[in-house]
């Protein structure tokens, strides 16, 4: 909480896949738009949703409960197949015309009203250097950070979630 | 007659608070926004937008399709 009483937010982000790039992004907006200081803290495999050029992808694979609409039913897929060339770009093709179809934010407008909002986007440095990615690779107004300045941010949120 | 007009028809969840927040910010204090919106959820969505934010939720009505919310900004 600040000094003058404004509630705060911190988010861990570890998951990069279409699918999970929405619950951080749009918890951090709305929780903006409601006026909460938000920080979001990028890690791992939430590193790529910071790319200056978003291409995410989705895939049945282990996923049992990923049942999408299709002929009137919820219909899911069965692990092996995964084997099959191309599922994955179908299933996240699929995924894609649903949200068109249904007016869900792209996560790259999502993307653009969290900076718009001042939501403190924070990558993760040790991650950041692991899988090899440069700053020039991401979106400007972020900062680098560790877990010190990623905790800090947590014992002055009411609201701290890892997803 | 609102002041301002937001149409937020077709948006889904979070798009309408958003959309609605970032309107209300240029607006001086007392005047209102009418929402206008397709997302079932924004019914809730809006009283919780104006019970943290302190705007005040004038109206919330609906002809079962399209739902309609004027919100005043408060200081």
């Amino acid at each position: 909480m600040s000094a003058d009483g404004t509630k705060s937010m911190s988010i861990i982000v570890t998951k990069g896949t279409l699918d999970w790039a929405y619950p951080p992004f749009i918890l951090s907006t709305t929780a903006a738009a409601l006026g909460l200081n938000v920080t979001m803290f990028f890690t791992f495999y939430g590193l790529p949703l910071l790319l200056k050029k978003l291409n995410l992808q989705m895939s049945p694979l282990g996923n049992p409960a990923m049942k999408m609409p299709m002929a009137g039913m919820h219909m899911g897929m069965p692990n092996i197949a995964s084997m099959i060339p191309f599922v994955d770009a179908g299933a996240t093709a699929m995924m894609q015309n649903m949200m068109k179809k249904k007016g869900v934010a792209s996560i790259e407008e999502l993307r653009s009203l969290a900076v718009e909002s001042e939501v403190r986007l924070i990558a993760c440095q040790m991650t950041m250097d692991l899988f090899e990615y440069s700053l020039d690779d991401m979106i400007g107004g972020i900062e680098l950070g560790g877990a010190a300045t990623y905790i800090e941010v947590a014992t002055q949120s009411e609201i701290n979630l890892f997803i | 007659m609102a002041d301002h007009v937001l149409d937020a028809k077709g948006l889904n969840c979070p798009l309408p608070i958003l959309k609605a927040k970032k309107a209300l910010q240029p607006m001086a204090a007392g005047s209102t926004l009418e929402i206008l919106a397709t997302d079932p959820g924004s019914i809730k969505d809006f009283q919780a937008f104006c019970r943290t934010t302190g705007n005040e939720l004038v109206e919330s009505d609906n002809d079962g399709k399209i739902f309609r919310f004027v919100i005043r900004k408060t200081g």
